[in-house]
């Protein structure tokens, strides 16, 4: 059952070839066996799961109910989740067991989704490699001895090695499109504001957006059904309606603008990376798809900007942590102050308060223009790359990252090694664009992904492209070894 | 590049972390290899732009003042480190 996709299981559901009670002990069992190797899973909901997938079990038995009904799903441990401990992957958040559903999992609650758990990941999102997580680094289940990616690793691996159909998971700068091309799955980063912020602990407000992923488009399309909403909850949410993004995955691509930014073609790129993603280009060419060279000038100021406008935005964010009202408190303060400065430096992980540092400089008087200001300008000039690029092509596409997964420790101790690995993914954060990656390759026996830029809520027409893509080739279908 | 001690002291403070005396040489090295490379926007043409805030240039939405949750203070109170009669405790502020 592991190896049926999301939209296989519903009609197998539907089918009664199996209740979901089996396929949520299935689920459950891969997860205890497994996982020890991955350390994907942080928190394992069996109980609850099970008593979710028997009353899921009745509405089907009743029909009439909704696509997701029944079907086992991780969340990435950033979606509060009621009565279920939400760490967001940091020691400060341990003990957090919040009181109510973000809105991300009440809808798929609301579907009758099943809750296997709750995903590994980056400290507050903050890493490219998982190597930032309280809970330790998870594994690549292509090569354990390489990351996952971040900050979405847990649920990327989660995924890629059959534990779960689908998880949820979040980008700020990437971390749903890197994770889902080191770990060879599909992921899509929605339009700005699509879906809910709301009980999705904040990172860098301005660009943070959930999303899903699972192994194909046609899954993605499935999952984002039940997770894109208007919330009145969260002030940057777009009023808008949600289309059917299943109902126009099958569409012919003939006459298809794809953009080709030379930009993400230059020095760095992995020469195996390159050679997969201009073939997968080449495939959709067949398809009746045409490629037109474009530029992206600003490109190169993505990741300066970013490193300001994220950190800045987290320094803000992150101040409710001081150990008062929830989380970690140190032992035995002496005053107020120490009450906060020690819980905050035994809370955090290095590279959270290394970001929570530039933030604050970035922030401080007689430095806000030079930095925060011109950041936020560049990131104009960024969005105006994009306006440009969409008045003569449909999507744009290239590569999510620069390599396939390298190995634990492999960037050293310099921050700025790891935050290139973002180079490709970061600028679509920037200007609010939906993005994808999909899997299109291999090198090293390591999974290559592919990277669909859409414009502003054009999330239907790159799921359409990444599905007939999937229709055509089968690399989504590839399985780490053993997996199978 | 490197940050000089007193302004890591001075931004410890401002975003209340305590920074160990002996790892302040590190931490100076690392968040200055990180300025490092955020001074490459400094290169960039920006005059006559406006800065960017929101990329659909949303505006924050209004609604009617009316009471739509219940107040759950004691759900939220019992995930905090410390409370009574309601109020979050925290050390002596005043003598």
């Amino acid at each position: 059952m592991h190896n049926l996709t999301i939209a296989e299981l519903i009609r197998g559901l539907q089918s009664k070839e199996f209740s979901s009670v089996e396929l949520t002990q299935h689920f459950l069992t891969r997860i205890a066996e497994l996982d020890p190797s991955y350390n994907a899973v942080i928190t394992v909901t069996a109980d609850q799961a099970l008593k979710a997938a028997a009353a899921a079990d009745q509405r089907l038995a009743a029909g009439n109910a909704p696509a997701l009904c029944g079907i086992p799903i991780l969340h990435k441990d950033i979606f509060c989740t009621n009565g279920v401990r939400t760490s967001c992957g940091s020691k400060m958040l341990d003990n957090f067991v919040p009181p109510y559903n973000a809105t991300v999992v009440e809808n798929f609650e609301q579907a009758g989704a099943v809750v296997l758990g709750k995903t590994n990941m980056d400290e507050f999102a903050m890493g490219s490699s998982n190597e930032t997580s309280f809970y330790g680094p998870v594994k690549n289940p292509w090569a354990t001895d390489c990351v996952p990616g971040g900050s979405s690793g847990g649920s990327a691996a989660a995924v890629a090695a059959r534990l779960a159909p689908g998880a949820t998971a979040t980008d700020t700068g990437g971390s749903i499109r890197q994770p889902a091309a080191l770990c060879g799955i599909t992921g899509l980063k929605p339009t700005y504001g699509r879906v809910s912020r709301w009980g999705m602990i904040a990172f860098a407000s301005s660009l943070d957006q959930g999303g899903p992923m699972a192994r194909t488009a046609e899954d993605c399309a499935i999952m984002l059904n039940c997770m894109a909403s208007f919330d009145d909850k969260d002030s940057t949410c777009i009023e808008r309606d949600v289309p059917d993004y299943s109902a126009t995955i099958g569409n012919s691509i003939k006459g298809l603008r794809i953009g080709v930014p030379s930009e993400y073609f230059s020095k760095g790129l992995n020469p195996g990376t390159e050679q997969a993603v201009r073939a997968a280009l080449a495939e959709l060419e067949v398809q009746g798809a045409e490629l037109v060279d474009i530029s992206l000038p600003n490109t190169g100021l993505s990741v300066p900007a970013y490193y300001v406008i994220a950190p800045a935005e987290a320094s803000a964010n992150l101040s409710r942590f001081d150990g008062v009202k929830y989380g970690y408190r140190c032992e035995d303060p002496t005053d107020l102050q120490d009450l906060y400065t020690r819980t905050r430096a035994e809370g955090f992980g290095e590279e959270v308060q290394r970001r929570i540092l530039i933030g604050t400089y970035c922030l401080s008087a007689g430095y806000y223009d030079a930095y925060y200001g011109k950041a936020q300008q560049v990131r104009q000039l960024i969005q105006q790359d994009f306006a440009k690029a969409f008045e003569k092509v449909d999507v744009i596409m290239g590569p999510t990252c620069p390599s396939p997964a390298f190995k634990f420790g492999s960037k050293g101790d310099d921050p700025v090694a790891m935050y290139l690995e973002d180079i490709y993914t970061i600028a679509t954060n920037l200007a609010g664009l939906p993005g994808m990656s999909l899997p299109c390759g291999m090198v090293d026996d390591k999974p290559v992904g592919l990277q669909i830029i859409g414009n502003y809520f054009d999330e239907a027409r790159m799921l359409n492209v990444a599905h007939e893509y999937q229709q055509a080739t089968d690399w989504h279908r590839a399985a780490p070894e053993g997996l199978l | 590049m490197s940050i000089e001690r007193h302004e890591i002291e001075k931004l410890a403070t401002l975003a209340r972390i305590a920074i160990d005396d002996s790892t302040i040489n590190e931490v100076s090295e690392r968040l200055g290899s990180v300025l490092e490379l955020v001074d490459q926007l400094q290169a960039a043409d920006t005059s006559g732009v406006d800065p960017m805030s929101h990329p659909m240039q949303a505006t924050q939405r209004l609604r009617e003042d009316e009471v739509k949750e219940l107040n759950q203070r004691e759900a939220l109170q019992a995930t905090a480190p410390d409370t009574e009669d309601g109020l979050f405790l925290v050390p002596k502020v005043i003598e």
